[in-house]
């Protein structure tokens, strides 16, 4: 271990800037409704703590509130979430690897038609998406929810960077084991790209927990409500007034998730850091 | 109960009929999209839950959709699948864009008419009426969620600033002078405004019989060009001006974010939406006993005015299915029943003393008021009293604004108020750039949706 | 006639290529680019909201939307704020990723505290922004006020323009962080070792030998935030600004955004998404053309 303070002082000023809305969102959760608007958050925690969290949680806002329970919230958010990050990466992991180890017609075209994807954003094709949904009767469905956001572009670039990274050596030295492409990617591709998966996994894990638009639009089926539409729901647009408190409670319980693959990750990191010395 | 009973008695004609449709199982989902977030929309959706517990042949199925805008982009999305809701809330700027929308609604003098069901809107405040009709007086949606501005006042800021705290000021000279005082005695922030476009020049526009745009501001059709490069708004836009200059008016940004200055005691004088008022009596330093409530103050040098407000909110649209599909004489009745449901006194009247919006009709202003809540809650009925000055006869000018693409050319208008406020342009030249730009933005609207 | 053999780092076979491709290729095609199909054939369109009424009018809405001055004026401040949300991000992130790199005590808290933030729901961060800057109720605006700054982003452009950069950026700095640290992390010790010998200094070591194996990672980080700027900060500017004052911070998404959800001119809406597609695609090819070629594989 070095003693490095330079490095202490940079990284503490760093979490107190990135990190201090979520300080902000966790304090406010303890206050009332008023205090909030009002501006006068202070910086320490306030008393009602306890009883924010279990409005928050049985979906009543002091009996102003009537939205759904967080639970099942959490846990639509949680289904959702966890098949898109699974799919993106499967689906990914293939077509990176497609592009990068093989010449076929059409290649470098089909990369840039997959990429182009990111260039036009939802909200521009939401009516003609929306028509493709209820053609394919995937509206109001956990399906529906998972299965258009599963093409990821990002994801795709990603993997592509990586492989070329990896020696050309590796491919030659299973060519000459008389390994096909497939048991190459099994054997050497996927455990290298392990930090690279464990990243990326928290990337989309949240990308897809923090989905609002997409599902707002095609979920009509309170069952099916997930965390983040309940969240957003409640801050609305200035015509009514907002009940912070509540807000920021439920803030933080749909954070919790996503902080808790970012721990289970980080330690993912440094076990298949020590496990492949390269 | 004339309604009720109205209401057994076809539904006892109609029973045969429907029978079979009965039978098949279960009560006939009416799907209804609403942009009201929390806390608002849970009561809306409770009131529809009232309505499917009060019967048993028709469910409401209730949804918030987002924000209004993407509430109206949803109900288009699903119009356009062929799966629209049975009834969407449209906010009041986008009446425009609804009544040219031909057969993707549902008028609801004709839904009314087809199902026999009858809501007596005479009893219906003339401002809200007049707002969601044809000029002929036939109704096209279903009022529902209305609001109109007033003027909310710190009474411990007066006092501190030697001004009567229970005389509000009631033309724009006392404000002015009620400003200057407040600043002299140091008072950082005497006036500010939410939702600039409706309060400062729809509003003015209206208490002051003057128009916002030809045609009736739009309710004579499409052609409509707009008319507030005129005198008033002129004289109004350079009050605003020099009272910035002299730091008696801060702007405090658009739309709704000017509420959080009056409710954290920053304002001494907000003119905002009567809606505010629960939140303001919440978080207001000093509570309800420190918030003056008045009417919105006019040029009293103005032949007629102050003529009453216009209101802003929403109300609910009837939808058909698709381009190429209607809705069945059922789901015409479910959504027809709830709404007159809807108009029953003591659901208006709840609506209105939870929530902050309007009583919406003359019968449900009545009964709140015999039960005593304007004393226990003074200033709760300046914005009814508002919108009947002038007796509640109402002119091309006060009826409302009926234009399409309003909402594009509330955002010029603010615009161009943030940059003749910054000092980049003259009052005049922001009128004029207003005009122009928002009468491309008609002309547009109107090539679009001419039959 | 036989097919050459593939180079020796690649495998032979054109039907298993497709086949792994597949997937990817199904999905985005059917939710992608069919819908997207028929929203750029809406930019050839003049209709009414509904759909009712429409009217081909072909290049018409492009014509009109590069004929104003006030898209223009969007295009370049969309240049500006890109260039400096994408910009600040890296180097906030690069530069922290290198420090919780070090192997320091508490390395692992200073990294999952630096993480969180991507996980706060957008439409949240966004409001948090304005609980910190707001002029009069916001702690920051506050204080820069009581300091003597005139600080007033509803009525100052430049302050606005900065405000939703930082805000912007900030979003995006523990996406960069997480990236950049598992680049970092993956650089094998034997080669940080090798180099620490040599007895160069820690910042000659980091340009020469740590960068250039973090490059892959840094190019796709900034394909990445370009079109993260370009695509995604509409949330941002609406919460905070709604491209205002005076048009001060409306960029080239918002516009589309507003163009078709607020104002639903579809048809305007779709051309300018397209005509944004196009700019985006092309600075994302030079990008691969030229940056990439610096990119150490």
């Amino acid at each position: 271990m070095r003693r490095d303070p330079m490095a202490y002082l940079w990284l503490t000023l760093g979490v107190l800037i990135f990190a201090f809305p979520i300080y902000m969102t966790l304090i406010g959760s303890t206050h009332d409704a008023s205090t909030i608007g009002r501006g006068d958050v202070p910086l320490l925690p306030g008393p009602l703590g306890a009883e924010n969290y279990a409005n928050a949680w049985n979906g009543t806002g002091g009996g102003r509130i009537q939205g759904q329970p967080a639970g099942l919230m959490l846990a639509n958010s949680l289904i959702m979430a966890l098949c898109i990050a699974a799919g993106k990466i499967a689906i990914s992991l293939l077509s990176a690897f497609a592009v990068v180890y093989f010449r076929f017609p059409g290649r470098m075209l089909t990369f840039w038609l997959i990429f182009v994807t990111l260039m036009l954003p939802v909200e521009v094709r939401i009516i003609p998406t929306f028509q493709v949904m209820v053609d394919l009767s995937l509206t109001n469905s956990m399906a529906g929810l998972i299965v258009p956001l599963m093409a990821s572009a990002t994801a795709t670039l990603l993997f592509r960077q990586f492989f070329l990274t990896i020696p050309r050596e590796y491919v030659e030295a299973a060519k000459v084991d008389g390994a096909g492409p497939l048991r190459f990617f099994r054997d050497v591709v996927l455990p290298l790209s392990i930090t690279n998966i464990a990243a990326l996994f928290v990337i989309l894990f949240i990308y897809g927990w923090n989905q609002y638009l997409w599902p707002l639009l095609i979920i009509n089926d309170r069952s099916l409500e997930t965390i983040l539409v309940g969240l957003t729901k409640m801050i609305g647009n200035g015509d009514a007034q907002n009940e912070w408190n509540i807000i920021m409670a439920t803030a933080v319980m749909a954070m919790l998730p996503p902080v808790a693959v970012v721990v289970l990750m980080q330690r993912w990191f440094i076990k298949g850091l020590t496990e492949t010395e390269k | 109960m004339k309604r009720r009973t109205l209401g057994l008695a076809s539904a006892g004609l109609a029973l045969p009929i429907a029978a079979p449709a009965l039978a098949q199982g279960g009560p006939i989902e009416i799907s209804f999209w609403h942009g009201l977030p929390q806390p608002l929309g849970g009561l809306l959706e409770g009131i529809a839950n009232q309505f499917n517990e009060s019967q048993r042949r028709f469910r409401i199925v209730s949804s918030f959709r987002g924000s209004y805008p993407e509430t109206m982009v949803a109900a288009i999305a699903g119009f356009r699948a062929s799966s629209a809701p049975h009834i969407v809330q449209m906010f009041e700027v986008g009446t425009g864009t609804m009544m040219s929308a031909g057969r993707a609604v549902k008028p609801l003098h004709e839904l009314l008419a087809e199902t026999g069901v009858t809501i007596n809107f005479d009893d219906y405040l003339p401002a809200v009426k007049g707002y969601y009709s044809l000029s002929d007086g036939r109704m096209m949606s279903m009022p529902f969620n209305s609001s109109t501005a007033i003027m909310f006042y710190n009474k411990d800021a007066f006092r501190r600033a030697g001004l009567n705290p229970d005389q509000a000021p009631a033309t724009w000279a006392d404000i002015r002078a009620a400003a200057t005082r407040l600043k002299a005695t140091g008072h950082e922030m005497p006036f500010t405004t939410a939702w600039p476009t409706w309060c400062q020049v729809e509003q003015v526009s209206a208490i002051h019989n003057t128009p916002l745009a030809t045609l009736d501001n739009g309710f004579g059709g499409l052609s409509a060009e707009l008319a507030i490069n005129n005198p008033l708004m002129l004289r109004h836009l350079n009050t605003l001006v020099e009272m910035a200059g002299e730091n008696t008016f801060r702007w405090g940004g658009r739309d709704g974010a000017g509420d959080a200055l009056f409710a954290n005691g920053s304002a001494a004088m907000i003119h905002a939406s009567s809606g505010a008022r629960a939140r303001f009596v919440r978080e207001l330093p000093g509570g309800v006993a420190n918030m003056g409530v008045a009417m919105l103050p006019y040029y009293n040098d103005v032949a007629g005015a102050p003529l009453n407000s216009i209101i802003g909110g929403a109300s609910f649209w009837a939808m058909n299915r698709g381009p190429n599909a209607t809705r069945s004489a059922d789901e015409n009745r479910g959504i027809a029943e709830f709404f007159a449901f809807l108009a029953q006194a003591r659901v208006a009247a709840a609506w209105h003393t939870e929530t902050g919006f309007l009583p919406v009709t003359k019968t449900a202003f009545e009964q709140v008021r015999t039960s005593g809540f304007y004393t226990q809650n003074p200033g709760a009925d300046i914005p009814i009293q508002q919108l009947l000055r002038g007796g509640g006869q109402m002119t091309g000018n006060t009826r409302g604004i009926r234009l399409g693409g309003f909402v594009e050319i509330r955002v010029i208008m603010q615009e161009e108020m943030e940059r003749a406020l910054q000092g980049g342009q003259t009052p005049q030249q922001a009128l004029t750039n207003t005009v122009t730009r928002g009468n491309v933005v008609l002309r547009n609207f109107e090539r679009s949706n001419r039959t | 006639m036989s097919r050459p053999a593939p180079a020796s780092h690649l495998f032979r076979g054109t039907a298993l290529p497709w086949l792994l491709l597949l997937p990817q290729l199904v999905i985005t095609g059917l939710f992608f680019f069919w819908p997207a199909g028929q929203a750029v054939w809406q930019s050839l369109l003049r209709e009414d909201a509904f759909g009712l009424r429409s009217e081909f009018v072909g290049l018409e809405n492009f014509a009109d939307v590069l004929a104003d001055p006030t898209w223009l004026a969007s295009f370049g401040r969309t240049l500006l704020f890109s260039g400096s949300v994408a910009g600040l991000a890296l180097v906030a992130a690069l530069f922290l990723a290198v420090q919780a790199d070090r192997n320091i005590r508490g390395a692992s808290a200073f990294k999952t505290l630096l993480i969180w933030p991507y996980a706060v729901a957008p439409a949240v961060a966004a409001v948090l922004w304005l609980f910190m800057f707001h002029p009069h109720i916001g702690i920051f605006g506050r204080m820069l006020n009581a300091a003597g700054i005139a600080w007033d982003y509803k009525l100052n452009g430049n302050q606005a323009m900065l405000l939703v950069i930082v805000a912007s950026a900030w979003k995006q700095v523990s996406y960069n962080f997480i990236f950049f640290l598992a680049g970092l992390q993956s650089i094998p010790k034997s080669v940080m070792e090798a180099a620490a010998i040599d007895g160069a200094s820690p910042r000659y070591r980091f340009w020469t030998v740590v960068f250039p194996l973090l490059s892959p990672t840094a190019f796709f980080l900034l394909v990445v935030n370009l079109v993260y700027a370009f695509f995604d900060t509409f949330g941002v500017i609406h919460a905070l600004t709604q491209g205002g004052p005076g048009k001060a911070t409306e960029t080239l998404i918002y516009r589309v955004y507003t163009d078709g959800v607020v104002n639903l001119n579809l048809g305007s809406s779709a051309a300018q998404s397209v005509i944004l597609m196009v700019l985006v695609v092309g600075l994302t090819f030079v990008q691969f053309r030229y940056v990439e070629r610096r990119v150490h594989y």
